[in-house]
């Protein structure tokens, strides 16, 4: 798949109480969750970015808390991918089971600078910086997540099983 | 070559015949835990996928614990909806009411998880049990919805760090301190992917109420697992609670470990994990003069009768300083009884605390004393990530029970010996 789109940049240990605090979470309605993303970590996160926008961390995206609504309101608010140079665990699981696309590159992050357009191909492995030919390279998706991916999702692959 | 005490437990619920770090598997499930949060979306996401029956009702819990009692419309809906999908699928271990009490210390506390299982739960905080020597992490809640269907869930076998803790622990430390030091030590991705076994004569000592607090925020390392190798303290634990057979594993003499770290641990004072991560730490000696608005004693780290009863012991006679709201939450209503008839909550009182029913409530910032902008509270909970228990210029300072006592008397971070 091709993503193209403005880079919004967060820096390292972006947590989930940050990415959707705890206390909108008496729902799990995406619209509503949508709202208020990234709140705690950029107040007007959600009246600045457009559709198709990337999200752009350092390391460990999405460590604390196991909520399932942090990849949804991303997913919901119309990010169409994310990219860190590390994942916290159980927000890449979460991501992968749920269809949000999310890649590892660590060059990338101290090249890119907020504003940016930037072209992330997702078959060959590589992100393009708009406007220039300067490239880097994506951590291959392991198998088995991309077949989570072209099924679908988890539950979408266990019912194919 | 051979294996880690949590690469045996993984394999022991596949039907392979070796395993090895960095391997997918498909293992059965223990336990699938779920909780008035995370629950609701597994529940429609088993139902998406045409799910008509769980794997097995006595291998699924549910606890609704978090914004309990129902803190408001959207709340009292988020519980009807796991109520009915329990009442319906005749789920044995569902909580809640004058029943509920924090999920991982109730799990604990009832038998209902065991060493040698496999627990999975819509939780992070789930990686608890590993102190009584079970494989236990925390998923999403897609996850959860495919474990209670099929019984069954994909990991990837993590590798392990070996903590060897030596030395005897100064008055007033405890596992909570150990582990904000680890935490320090090595941050809040130092185990990423990772599983975190405890050893040493420390450890060796521990009771198994610090064991909890520790194994409890192995995933503030970024860690899949924390564990512990089950023994006596163990054994005596889980004896009197459980309802089926537990298995006792343990590693290898000759198990490979990614890294092996040691502490010693007597030369630790009370730590203190400064905003905005529980990686900020510092020995309590050295926290200055930080003024707070509040002191949390409970949650899943700090809320089992061992923290109350040290809470008491310095609360006892002593008050609340002016302007400092103390709330005491007794993780489970049987930790609620002991310290009704042990005595322990007159002393709150008398010390006009505030003592919140056995909820998740304000751990994370859902009700029972959210924070406003600019306060700062020291709490016994397990994370202090921006906002984490309100206003988003709030600040929570994480400590053990006997800081968050002492804290509350003198009206800023202290030690007990300060008073
Ligand atoms: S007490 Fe806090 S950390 Fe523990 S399960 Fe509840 S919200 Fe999570």
């Amino acid at each position: 798949m091709i993503f193209k789109g403005k880079v919004w940049k967060f820096g390292d240990n972006i947590d989930t109480d940050a990415i959707i605090p705890a206390r909108y979470l008496n729902t799990s309605d995406p619209r509503e969750l949508a709202k208020h993303c990234m709140e705690d970590a950029d107040p007007g996160f959600v009246t600045k970015m457009k559709p198709g926008d990337i999200i752009v961390g350092g390391e460990n995206f999405g460590c604390g808390s196991s909520r399932e609504h942090a990849p949804i309101a991303i997913k919901a608010a119309g990010i169409s991918c994310v990219v860190a140079k590390s994942f916290a665990r159980i927000f890449y699981r979460n991501a992968f089971n749920m269809g949000l696309p999310i890649f590892e590159s660590r060059e990338f992050f101290d090249a890119i600078a907020e504003g940016r357009e930037i072209t992330l191909d997702s078959i060959r492995g590589i992100i393009t910086l708009g406007g220039t030919d300067q490239k880097f390279p994506i951590n291959p998706i392991p198998p088995f997540m991309e077949q989570l991916i072209a099924d679908g999702g988890l539950m979408k692959h266990i019912a194919k099983k | 070559m051979g294996n880690t005490i949590t690469e045996k437990i993984l394999m022991a619920h596949t039907d392979l015949k070796g395993i090895a770090p960095g391997q997918l598997i498909n293992a059965h499930v223990d336990i699938a835990l779920g909780n008035d949060i995370t629950a609701p979306i597994a529940i429609s996401e088993f139902r998406a996928a045409g799910g008509k029956k769980v794997f097995d009702k006595d291998k699924v819990a549910l606890v609704l614990d978090h914004f309990t009692p129902n803190k408001d419309i959207n709340s009292a809906q988020q519980c009807k909806t796991v109520r009915e999908f329990a009442m319906e699928h005749g789920i044995t271990h569902f909580f809640e009411g004058g029943q509920v009490g924090v999920e991982h210390a109730l799990l604990p506390e009832k038998g209902i998880v065991l060493p040698g299982d496999l627990v999975i739960g819509a939780d992070s905080h789930t990686c608890t049990y590993g102190a009584l020597g079970a494989f236990a992490t925390g998923v999403g809640s897609t996850d959860l919805a495919a474990a209670m269907l099929t019984g069954e869930l994909w990991f990837k076998v993590p590798s392990s760090i070996k903590f060897v803790v030596y030395g005897k622990l100064a008055k007033w430390v405890s596992g909570k301190d150990l582990i904000l030091n680890v935490i320090g030590r090595i941050g809040v991705d130092g185990a990423l992917y990772q599983a975190m076994e405890f050893t040493g004569e420390t450890i060796s000592n521990l009771p198994m109420a610090d064991r909890l607090s520790m194994a409890n925020m192995a995933i503030e390392a970024g860690a899949k697992n924390g564990i512990f190798a089950p023994d006596a303290i163990t054994e005596e634990y889980v004896k009197p609670r459980a309802k089926r057979p537990y298995k006792f594993y343990a590693s290898d003499a000759n198990a490979v470990y990614a890294d092996i770290i040691e502490i010693d641990a007597s030369k630790l004072e009370p730590q203190v994990a400064f905003p905005h991560l529980p990686s900020n730490v510092k020995g309590v000696s050295q926290a200055g003069n930080v003024k707070i608005d509040q002191s949390l004693i409970g949650s899943c780290t700090n809320g089992r009768i061992e923290d109350l009863r040290i809470a008491a012991q310095i609360l006892k006679n002593r008050k609340a300083a002016p302007g400092v709201r103390l709330i005491v939450v007794p993780a489970t209503p049987l930790i609620y009884k002991q310290a009704m008839q042990e005595g322990l909550l007159e002393i709150f009182m008398e010390a006009e605390a505030v003592i919140s029913p056995p909820s998740c409530g304000a751990c994370l910032g859902g009700h029972l004393g959210i924070l406003a902008e600019g306060e700062k509270s020291v709490a016994t909970t397990n994370r202090n990530f921006v906002g984490r228990m309100g206003h988003p210029k709030s600040e929570v300072y994480l400590a053990s029970p006997a800081v968050a006592a002492a804290s509350a008397v003198l009206g800023r971070i202290a030690s007990p010996e300060d008073l």
